[in-house]
């Protein structure tokens, strides 16, 4: 059984990508579950056509204590037979959502949820922002982390600070960097500035998947593209994605960089200005202003 | 001397110092200032009765009469439906939380030291917990953690904590285990450990087993099957032989009695069976006072329970206490493992047999010998117990034995309360309780407290309780007699040496039960030319 995790910036994508590769992976035959890691529970809405299912937290708070939920009441079937699980989460702003995480991984891991599988991937929210984000990739879980990025700058730095992340882990255990999946935003030199990217940080971009509205008019179905349009060329994307992962042999301890260098990478890629030129574009201003 | 304090000397002629309530009256003060009064007797002094007095008019208390108004109303039926509709609020639980079990399992391992991971407060908590009760000292230390680890993560105090104390205390094994606030914030003690000893803080032999135990889940026993799963596994790793060593583990469980420890070895002695108690503490909290201090006690040597691996067959006691450390020695080590409960008569003739069975030794004359002198002290006074109503509380497993104990007499158990209870435990002991005709008005009561069992007490009246020390609350409260057996006994000496396991410790048990319906019995009959017609020389 191989374990991985997808990572990445808020909004970047994360479930989408997931869930349609995933879907992809399960159409070659591989048993998987997904462990959506996210209080929003929307991890795993593809697979079951639903708004969120009933999530491990959700009901542990219902029953009173964790140890009361019985696993066939958060494990449900969706398509191709992917297991999901949603470990769920407080409302914004109150409680710790990390706790969350591991509170439910370790009910997974107690009620045998991982047997008969070929994947268990986990997707998770946001950055590694606090040790309960990191649950997935403590040692004897996911070895390997996929990191879903765009050329925007914010979702580099996301991307950077969660190859830290995995650096921290990969010293004292076995997790790997698998790559970068470019969840494409149209921005300029996107392809280049992404392979560079995972060059700095010692692992490759696994794979570009384009922008195509298609993956929006499936969600809207809640359906991923495999199963709303299978022959699209989108979802021919997706099952390059998940042939990739599952023939990934570059897993690495990623380098991660200081967010000079990332801006430098940026500058070198001409989306920003460098210092000099930041400065006299502001001498400039105020020379205008002067002169007003 | 300045002024000052000569002024506050209390001397002989001394008739206004401020000490020891030297300025009261003959009446009910302090004869001579000179002494030292104890606070329950200078309490009651006429100076302070009045700074009471004086006080309560700021305190915006009710009065008397409205108190004890209400105090009366919580014994009622009423009330008790109330009490049992309770939700979000716990009383006086019957259980401690998970560092506790972990820390006392750790404590019986040859040289360990056991290690919190968190902040100083938890493991002072643990460790005058344990001192409490065995009136003894207790070694364990912590990470010190403050508010720069919860938020940048407890590696930094992990680090220098374990080289510290490493370099200080020089255990041959250090047991880690967690803390709510390691807990929450997710510290990977996993990986702590590994770059602990990558970075040389530590050596890379030093063996270091890690239990996560959140005290926000389960209770002392579960902390307590973490941390022995973890020593077990760490211990044992890469050290399966291809012959089995002839020997048989033995785990008595979150048992406070020492007692127990050292009557298991006898029987065992007296068998002639080799063997190994995964974690005897039993000097941990009863080491001998040679005048020399003695910072490790724990008698499992590291190497036999390295070996425990290889062993015929691993013996538990507490079923529920140790599930995670059962299975594993099932299914990763492969070896049998059994559940017996040698307390009472039937439960020691079931694991003597059995083990007479598993090792093809017979049982030893002597112990069928303290079996008949069990069986004919039980006799002796059955009398007194027979048909008598009992309330208990404790851990899931303590409570079984107990219940089972007491059918055996013919006593009837009816309000049995396990706050750390769980549904197999709770149809177990249904099962012993419904096949016993003294059984038959018990109810078990699962996840209650002991405030629960106060209204359950009130209104449903047994003749005798028994817990731990927190049920002299109960005791004061409703004036049920209170038999102290359980964990933990704070205000009372020595119980913790005495065994209540096999022929032995059913004959120990049973004295302080009978002994105390006996003492209850003459408090009854005392008052002269009233109840004193049965206040009798012979009983």
């Amino acid at each position: 059984m191989r374990q991985i995790a997808f990572y990445g910036k808020g909004g970047i994508g994360k479930s989408t990508t997931s869930q349609n590769t995933l879907a992809s992976m399960a159409e070659q035959g591989q048993r998987i579950m997904i462990v959506g890691c996210d209080p929003k529970a929307d991890s795993t809405r593809l697979m079951l056509h639903s708004k969120a299912q009933t999530s491990v937290l959700q009901l542990a708070a219902e029953l009173g204590a964790v140890e009361d939920v019985e696993l066939d009441q958060v494990l449900q079937e969706g398509y191709r037979g992917v297991k999901c699980v949603e470990s769920g989460g407080p409302e914004p702003g109150v409680g710790c959502a990390g706790r969350g995480i591991i509170t439910a991984i370790n009910f997974l891991e107690e009620e045998g949820a991982y047997e008969d599988l070929d994947f268990v991937s986990y997707d998770v929210l946001g950055d590694v922002v606090c040790g309960g984000f990191a649950m997935p990739i403590r040692e004897g879980k996911a070895q390997e982390i996929y990191i879903v990025v765009s050329g925007e700058m914010m979702a580099m730095y996301a991307a950077n600070n969660i190859a830290r992340g995995v650096l921290k882990y990969a010293q004292s255990g076995g997790v790997r960097l698998g790559g970068l999946i470019c969840n494409s935003r149209n921005t300029d030199r996107e392809v280049e500035l992404i392979e560079a990217l995972a060059n700095k940080l010692n692992t490759q971009m696994i794979h570009f998947v384009p922008r195509d509205n298609v993956v929006q008019h499936a969600e809207l179905r809640r359906m991923t593209v495999n199963e709303y349009a299978p022959d699209s060329k989108q979802a021919d994307e997706y099952a390059q994605l998940a042939d990739k992962i599952i023939n990934n042999k570059k897993l690495t301890v990623p380098t991660p960089i200081t967010m000079d260098e990332l801006e430098e990478l940026m500058v070198d890629f001409g989306i920003l200005d460098s210092d000099e030129k930041y400065q006299e574009a502001l001498a400039a201003e105020e020379k205008v202003v002067a002169v007003v | 001397m300045t002024d000052n304090l000569d002024k506050n000397r209390p001397t002989n002629e001394a008739t206004d110092g401020p000490v020891n309530g030297a300025t009261d009256g003959p009446v009910n003060g302090a004869a001579d200032p000179g002494k030292i009064q104890d606070h329950f007797d200078l309490f009651t002094t006429d100076r302070y009765q009045e700074l009471f007095a004086n006080k309560r008019q700021y305190e915006g208390a009710h009065t008397a009469e409205k108190v004890a108004e209400v105090a009366e109303w919580t014994k009622s039926w009423e009330y008790r439906e109330k009490n049992f509709e309770r939700q979000s609020l716990t009383v006086n639980p019957a259980k401690a939380c998970q560092p506790l079990g972990a820390l006392f399992v750790a404590s019986g391992f040859e040289g360990t030291l056991p290690y919190s991971h968190g902040s100083q407060g938890c493991v002072a908590y643990f460790r005058t917990h344990l001192t409490r009760n065995y009136k003894e000292p207790f070694q364990a230390v912590s990470s010190s953690m403050t508010e720069d680890a919860a938020v940048f993560g407890g590696l930094a105090n992990m680090k220098l904590g374990l080289e510290n104390a490493y370099e200080l205390y020089k255990p041959k094994m250090i047991a880690l285990c967690t803390t709510c606030m390691a807990e929450v914030i997710g510290d990977d003690l996993g990986a702590f450990v590994t770059t602990s000893k990558q970075e040389g803080h530590i050596p890379e032999t030093l063996p270091v087993p890690y239990a996560h135990t959140p005290s926000f889940v389960g209770s002392h026993i579960t902390g307590y099957d973490n941390m022995l799963k973890s020593i077990l596994s760490t211990l044992t790793k890469d050290k399966k032989a291809e012959n089995t060593n002839g020997k048989f583990n033995f785990n008595l469980g979150f048992d406070p009695y020492i007692g127990n420890i050292r009557e298991l070895k006898r029987i065992l002695g007296l068998f002639g069976i080799d063997y190994t108690i995964l974690s005897d503490n039993s000097d941990t909290f009863d080491s001998p006072n040679t005048g020399e201090f003695k910072m490790y006690n724990g008698l499992t040597t590291l190497e036999d329970t390295a070996n425990s691996i290889n062993a015929e067959g691993t013996f538990f006691f507490q079923k529920y206490t140790t599930p995670k450390t059962q299975d594993y020695i099932a299914k990763d080590w492969e070896q049998k493992t059994y559940n017996f409960r040698p307390f009472g008569i039937k439960g020691t003739d079931e694991f003597l047999m059995n083990l007479s069975a598993l090792t093809g030794k017979p049982i030893p004359l002597v112990l069928q010998q303290e079996r008949g002198r069990a069986v004919d002290a039980l006799t002796d006074s059955q009398a007194w117990i027979h048909g008598k109503r009992i309330a208990l509380y404790g851990d899931p497993d303590h409570v079984f034995n107990l219940t089972q104990f007491l059918l055996e007499m013919g006593a009837e158990p009816v309000h049995i309360v396990v706050t750390n209870s769980n549904p197999d435990f709770e149809s177990e002991i249904r099962e012993l309780l419904t096949n016993s005709p003294y059984g038959q008005e018990a109810t078990v009561w699962g996840k209650k407290d002991l405030w629960h069992l106060r209204s359950l007490m009130f209104t449903e009246p047994v003749d005798l309780l028994i817990g731990n020390s927190y049920g002299k609350y109960l005791w004061r409260d409703t004036g049920t007699p209170l038999v102290r057996i359980g964990y933990p006994i704070f205000d009372r000496h020595h119980m913790h040496r005495y065994a209540t396991l096999g022929y032995q410790g059913a004959i120990n048990q049973f004295n302080w039960i009978i002994n105390t319906i006996l003492d209850e019995l003459d408090r009854n009959t005392i008052v002269p030319a009233k109840t004193d017609i049965s206040f009798d020389l012979i009983r």
